[in-house]
Parts: C-alpha cells; sequence; structure tokens
C-alpha cells in the first residue's frame, strides 16, 4: 500500500492523447485486504485489517480502515488503537500468491514485456500489444473488468510514457481507477505534485529540499541543477531534476518475477537469549531453503533483518562465493550476521532470512566445502535437506527439523555457541 | 623528559611500534605509543590493543628520564617527514616537544598513568630463521578465513613437536600445511597455537625479514596464552585465539591414484589469461590427458578462452574445475618450479605439491588441498 503523497489536483482528466505512452502500471487495491473481502463478502464495507493479531504488524488495510490513519507496517496495537473496531484477519499468503500468479497470468497474456515488482505490482510495455488489442486505455480497462471479474478484486492502472510517471498515475488513480497521462502533459501533471511524490525523495531529502525553499515539483524543476545538487548531492540532484522533467529512461525488464525469497516471524515475547535467536534462524533458513528447493532455485546473497523492541530494525546482508539452496548455509551466514549486528542490548522482537540474488540451480558452479566434499557422498548436507523435504512431504512441516554436527559445525560448538545446552531459567 | 635520537632509527622503530595501532581504539589510550627514556641511553616505545603488543628499544643520548604518551599515528608521520638530522625530544609541560634542524613540532600528551601494562614477552621456548619463518607463514596465510566471524579460522595453527614445527590454516574451502624446523629449547618441546593469520603475518614479516633468527616464547595453560616473537630490539607479543582447532589434517587423502606435473608459471600464466573471460567466481576448467592439460573458462553465450599446456600425467585422464583465485593463491604460494597435482576423483579435494623438476619427487614440505568447483545437475 503505497503511503507517497498525492495531489487533489493532480488527479482529473489529463487528455486522451495515447501517442508515446506505452508503459503501464498496475497495481492491486490493498490487495491481501481485498482477497480476504472476496472470500468473505460480509466484511465488505467494514474496516478490515490483515496482520498477525498479538504483536504482529499490519500487512494491508481496508479503504475503510485507511480513513482511521491505519498503514501498512504500522503495528497491530497501535492500529487498533486508532481504530478498535477493526476487524483482523490473520494473512493466508498461500491465497494471495495464488490470486497473484492469476492476475499475473492474464497481464501476461497482453505482453510478455511484464516486470512484476512485488506480488501485486507490475509494469508492462505495451507499444507492441497496440495493434493486437487496442490503445493503452483499452487494454487497462479490460484487465481491470478482467481481474474483477475472476477474483472479486480490483486494481488500479496508470499510463504514461515512463515507468516513473506510470506508477505516479496508478497511484493518483486509486482505488480502483484508471489514469492516462498523456506525453503532453506530463510535464504538467508533475507540476501539480509536493516534491515528496518523487522517487527517491524520502523524509531526509524533502527536509533538505524545505530548507532551499523547495515543497513542490514545479519549484523542483525550476531550480538549477548545480543548486540541487548542493542542497541534496551530485547524483540525486542530477537524477531528482530529471524526474522533476519527467525524464526516466529505465526499459521495462522482463521477466524479474521472484528475486528474493525470505521468511519472517516475530517472537511472542521480546527475546533477550540470543541463542533462543539463533535457533529461530535455523528454523527460518530451513523454510526458506525447503522454498529454495521446491522452486529449482538458488541463491548467492543472505539478507539478515532484526527489529529490536524500540522497534528499530536492522538489515544486514552478505553475498557469498556461491550460491545456495543449502538451509545449513543460510544459516551459518545469518548467524554470522546476526553476532555483527549492534543491539545496544535490547531483547529481539522480530528476525528474517531472506535469500536474494536468485537464479535456477541446473547447471550453477558451486564450491562445496573440504567437509562436503570429503564425506562419502557429495554434498552430503544438501542430500540430507532434500531427505527433509520427502519426510515433510508425507508427514508435514513439523515432522522432522534439523540439527548440528560436522567437522566445522563441532568446532563451532566448542565456542559454546551452537549447541549449549542453555535452559532458561525457570520463572 | 629529553632525549637526542637519529632521525632514521627513530621513524623505523615508531613507524614499526605504531603500525598495529587500531584505526577505531577501544580507548583513547590506546592509539598512543608509550615513549619511555631510560637513563642508559635506551629509548623503548611500546604500543598495545589488549590483544597484540609491541615493543621496539633504541639507542639515545639521554639527557633527562622520563616516560610520555603521546598519539601514535601523529608521531610516526611526523617522524617520517623529518629532515635528515639528529631528533630532539622533550617534554615540556603537558606537550612534547619534537625538534629537528629547523622543524618544530608540539605534540599533546595523554595520561600515561591510564596506560595498560604490556604483558611480559614469554620465556623463550627456541629460535627459528627469519626468512624461513617469513616464507612459511605466507604459504600457509592464504588460505586462511578472512571471515572475522569465524574467529577459529582466522587463526594459522601451530603445532610444534620438538624440531618441527607445523603450521596449518583453512577457510573451509582449501587447506594449507607447511613444515619447517627451528630450535628448541628443550628438544622434546610440544606445544600447539592459534594465531590469528593477520597478526602472525604482520609479525614474520617485519620480524623475519631482517634474514637474522627470530626468537619465540609460547606461554599457554597459565591463565593467559600469549605467543611472543623477538628479533634485533623488537618484539611482539599476541594472544592466541582460544578454541578448539577443527581436526583437519584427516582431510588430506591417503592416495591419490593419478596426478599430473605442471610448470608451475606457465600455469599461473595459462589460469590467469583464461581467467579473464570468467567472471568472478565462476570456474575454470582443467582437462588433463596424456601429455596436456587444456584450461577453459566461459559457458554458452559469454566470452570463452581456452589454452593448451605441456603436462605429465599419470592415470587416468581428469577433468575438475576450480575457483580461479583459490587456484592461482595455491599455485603462487608453493614457490616450486613445477607443480603435482594428485587426484583422488573429479569432486573430491585436490592437492598440490611442489617438484624441482617435471619427473621428480614432489615435496611434502608444502601441501595445499582444494575442493574443486562441482556443476549442479
Amino acid at each position: 500500500m503505497s503511503r507517497a503523497p498525492r495531489s487533489a489536483d493532480a488527479r482529473r482528466d489529463w487528455g486522451s492523447d495515447e501517442s508515446g505512452t506505452s508503459v503501464m502500471h498496475v497495481d492491486m487495491d490493498a490487495f491481501f485486504a481485498s482477497c480476504e473481502l472476496a472470500r468473505r463478502p460480509e466484511l465488505k464495507g467494514l474496516p478490515v485489517i490483515v496482520g498477525g493479531r498479538e504483536r504482529g504488524v499490519v500487512l494491508a488495510a481496508t479503504y475503510e480502515a485507511r480513513a482511521f490513519g491505519v498503514r501498512s507496517a504500522m503495528s497491530m496495537t497501535a492500529a487498533l488503537r486508532l481504530c478498535p473496531q477493526a476487524v483482523v484477519v490473520p494473512p493466508d499468503h498461500r491465497l494471495y500468491q495464488e490470486v497473484s500468479r492469476s492476475i499475473m497470468g492474464m497481464i501476461g497474456e497482453i505482453t510478455a514485456i511484464v516486470e512484476q515488482v512485488s506480488i501485486d505490482e507490475a509494469f508492462l510495455d505495451v507499444s507492441g500489444a497496440r495493434r493486437r488489442l487496442g490503445p493503452p486505455t483499452v487494454i487497462g480497462a479490460r484487465l481491470r473488468e478482467r481481474v474483477q471479474q475472476a477474483h472479486g478484486v480490483t486494481c488500479s492502472v496508470g499510463i504514461a510514457r515512463n515507468k516513473f510517471l506510470a506508477k505516479l498515475a496508478s497511484t493518483h488513480a486509486k482505488p480502483d481507477g484508471m489514469l492516462l497521462v498523456p506525453d503532453a502533459a506530463s510535464v504538467p501533471f508533475l507540476r501539480t505534485l509536493p516534491v515528496g511524490a518523487l522517487w527517491g525523495v524520502g523524509e531526509k531529502t524533502e527536509q533538505a529540499l524545505a530548507r532551499w525553499g523547495i515543497t513542490t515539483v514545479a519549484q523542483l524543476a525550476d531550480t538549477d541543477v548545480p543548486t540541487l545538487q548542493a542542497a541534496v548531492g551530485q547524483v540525486a540532484g542530477a537524477h531528482l531534476h530529471d524526474l522533476a522533467w519527467g525524464r526516466d529512461h529505465r526499459p521495462v525488464v522482463a521477466g524479474r518475477e521472484e528475486r528474493s525469497i525470505g521468511n519472517e516471524t516475530t517472537f511472542d515475547v521480546d527475546q533477550r537469549d540470543l541463542v533462543v535467536v539463533e535457533r529461530r534462524l535455523l528454523e527460518l533458513a530451513d523454510k526458506v531453503a525447503a522454498r529454495l528447493r521446491g522452486q529449482g532455485l538458488v541463491g548467492r546473497t543472505v539478507a539478515l533483518k532484526v527489529r529490536t523492541n524500540d522497534f528499530r530494525t536492522l538489515t544486514r546482508s552478505r553475498t557469498l562465493d556461491g550460491s545456495t539452496d543449502v538451509a545449513r548455509e543460510i544459516y551459518r551466514v545469518a548467524r554470522e550476521l546476526l553476532a555483527a549486528v549492534d543491539l545496544q542490548g535490547l531483547p529481539v522482537r522480530l528476525v528474517g532470512v531472506r535469500v536474494e540474488n536468485l537464479q535456477a540451480r541446473a547447471g550453477t558452479a558451486e564450491q562445496p566445502t573440504l567437509e562436503e566434499a570429503s564425506a562419502e557422498r557429495p554434498a552430503a548436507q544438501r542430500e540430507a535437506e532434500l531427505a527433509l523435504d520427502a519426510v515433510r512431504q508425507r508427514f508435514g512441516r513439523s515432522a522432522i527439523g534439523l540439527g548440528f554436527g560436522g567437522v566445522f559445525g563441532d568446532a563451532r560448538d566448542q565456542e559454546g555457541r551452537l549447541e549449549a545446552p542453555r535452559h532458561a531459567p525457570a520463572g | 623528559m629529553k632525549f637526542r635520537v637519529e632521525r632514521d632509527v627513530l621513524a623505523d622503530a615508531v613507524t614499526w611500534t605504531a603500525r598495529t595501532l587500531p584505526t577505531r581504539p577501544p580507548a583513547p589510550v590506546l592509539a598512543g605509543v608509550r615513549i619511555e627514556a631510560d637513563p642508559s641511553g635506551v629509548i623503548g616505545l611500546s604500543s598495545f590493543d589488549y590483544e597484540v603488543s609491541a615493543r621496539s628499544e633504541i639507542p639515545a643520548e639521554v639527557a633527562e628520564p622520563g616516560t610520555v604518551l603521546v598519539s601514535g599515528r601523529l608521531l610516526a608521520e611526523i617522524a617520517r617527514a623529518l629532515p635528515h638530522k639528529p631528533v630532539d625530544v622533550t617534554l615540556e609541560g603537558t606537550k612534547v616537544v619534537v625538534t629537528c634542524g629547523a622543524s618544530r613540532f608540539t605534540l599533546l600528551t595523554m595520561p600515561v598513568e591510564d596506560y595498560p601494562t604490556l604483558p611480559q614477552m614469554p620465556e623463550l621456548s627456541g629460535t627459528v630463521s627469519g626468512d624461513a619463518l617469513t616464507h612459511a607463514v605466507a604459504q600457509v596465510s592464504v588460505a586462511a578465513s578472512r571471515d572475522e566471524t569465524l574467529p577459529l579460522l582466522t587463526g594459522v595453527r601451530m603445532e610444534i613437536e620438538g624440531e618441527r614445527i607445523t603450521l596449518l590454516s583453512t577457510d573451509r574451502y582449501r587447506l594449507a600445511l607447511r613444515e619447517l624446523t627451528w630450535t628448541p629449547t628443550t628438544p622434546d618441546f610440544s606445544a600447539v597455537a592459534l594465531v590469528k593469520a593477520r597478526t602472525l603475518t604482520d609479525v614474520a614479516k617485519s620480524l623475519g625479514s631482517g634474514g637474522g633468527l627470530v626468537n619465540i616464547g609460547l606461554s599457554t595453560g597459565n591463565g593467559l596464552d600469549l605467543i611472543g616473537f623477538e628479533a634485533g630490539g623488537r618484539h611482539t607479543t599476541s594472544q592466541l585465539v582460544d578454541g578448539d582447532y577443527p581436526a583437519v589434517r584427516r582431510l588430506f587423502p591417503d592416495a591419490t591414484p593419478i596426478h599430473a606435473v605442471v610448470p608451475t608459471q606457465a600455469l599461473i600464466d595459462a589460469a590467469r589469461r583464461v581467467a579473464l573471460v570468467a567472471e568472478r567466481n565462476t570456474p575454470i576448467r582443467l582437462a588433463f590427458t596424456d601429455g596436456q592439460v587444456v584450461l577453459d573458462a566461459g559457458q554458452g553465450d559469454d566470452a570463452q578462452a581456452s589454452e593448451a599446456l605441456e603436462a605429465v600425467l599419470v592415470g587416468e585422464d581428469i577433468t575438475v574445475a576450480f575457483n580461479p583465485q583459490f587456484l592461482l593463491d595455491g599455485l603462487t604460494a608453493l614457490g616450486t618450479d613445477f607443480t603435482r597435482l594428485s587426484f583422488t576423483h573429479p569432486n573430491k579435494p585436490v592437492e598440490f605439491t611442489g617438484q624441482e623438476s617435471l619427473d621428480g619427487e614432489d615435496s611434502s614440505e608444502y601441501r595445499y588441498l582444494l575442493v574443486p568447483i562441482r556443476f549442479a545437475g
């Protein structure tokens, strides 16, 4: 759910000339919440929040809930303080995944040049589809109708000359709308917006620009580049000036669907014992690795996310020598990243493990460790985890978990970090 | 405190002493170098970061004895910049004044009473040739891990049995082992120590390169485990890394039915050329057949390169793939005219040893074990 500032002035008819506007941005409206409403119509018209009830965060909220100030990524406690009457629905990622896949399939029928940005958002370049399917507004209207009919959820569509403008257009079309920004209207459209609407302008940049008296895109566009660079830095200054004039040369890049796989959990009670946190990391690494193997993918970058009880979120990542889909390896890196994080003595509220830099496993080169290579059978650890996958398929997820062992594992055990049998004191 | 010292002598000693100073010291005084002027005509310079200590002694004309603590980095930079004339160092109030010819610098002193006591140099355990130590440490440390979060593997393990020192290191993908001889104080001397590879490399370079003998002292098992190195009026102590090193020696293969011998420099040059087309960390393949080895890299639509070299092969044809950097590290560390690669299976670790001629015997003094890259099916 976008929190980018909008402008009431921008939401109007900018004309109907569709020449030179082939980039379309499709964005589902309050996607998770809409999916829930579609299967539970009795909730329609109510403020509905998707997220974990106990200590969770808001993943999505209906527009009725947003009217109370509920926003995504807000803690559930804060959201319920703003809107105590809200209906809280636990997330069902499998359902969202299914609906998303189906909708992305429909988009894929329009053109092959689809860049899926996330589960509920995609850019497409429809220049090649015009002759077959008509002008972009016709394509957009038909897609919106199909999505609504098939899944009972709505989406908003922005059409413009480039990705940056198309995204702004869909933001201003929300909810359940479509906005065309004709090529000639690009600059006038931008000039109605506050600077915060530009990509890359967060709170800090906004403040830096405000010090120079720049609060609107129009003012930004009329400021010379050296002044902007003095305000926000060399690269950002030039970049923002380009954006203010509607210049964005990034093409729509097809096929970047699953760019990372990750899992995270919030502890029931804020956790001070790092051994418990490490255990949870192992479980998460196990889940992530199983998902990677399930999709035939391997990843080269392991990222760790930690949130302390003051809601400070830290992310750290490391790129490995080779790609992996092995839980033990992912865990090892995640644990090292955790060890290097300065928690400032605060208990941990949430941890997450993510693997990025994904590619298909077939044909990739792997650098095994001495221990793996010296084992009787090659890739012993991976084989063991494949066996886990098989057991789980038959007996369920919780049937079996990962353990520790081996030469290097033992070495670390000696430091008392992995397997030291520490029990929480009673009471 | 007041003394006069030769410029070069001072610059060398300060540079050496200050070289291990931490960039971000845990306490401000640890950024300092302590200067002690002894009435006997000796200046002692010390640095310490609670893990590694360094101390050097140089001759000087001491007019007034005393002890001060000043910023090590600043003093080292000043000493190197001074003209080639005698240097006068005087404490005036809370400032140290350095005068040399027409140049004059003042440095603020730090509270010397807050400076920690340096650990004692452990009692002498034995002596080793500086050159041999430098070479051996360089060969082994290539395989040590640089990942600070695996502290055990950032160390070099020293196993000492009588006259033999064995150095071992591994980053889990390769393993290096080097044997060298030394002269222990007692013939049945026996000890095991794990020293940070970075520290050991630095010590071996800075103390061993003089060509003389290096004294080594080890104190283990009595609270603080410490190793000390001493040569030419300088000594360094380092805390040992704590923990049990994995049992890695057993990873060397017992028997290798296949081996190949290749001229080392030609293989290094060829590997460097072929690696040009390989993206970082994508493997180089080595295909050994009777009389030659063909190196190639790059796949599919990407750029490709290949090169053939003469080689002696004993046993069946074999093809292995390596991370180019790991391969080059081992070949470069060997330092012999010819390299023997011993195989058991394309996916099993390959042992690299050196030999002096194409048809000679290999030396087991240095062994580099490297795991080949595998391709997922």
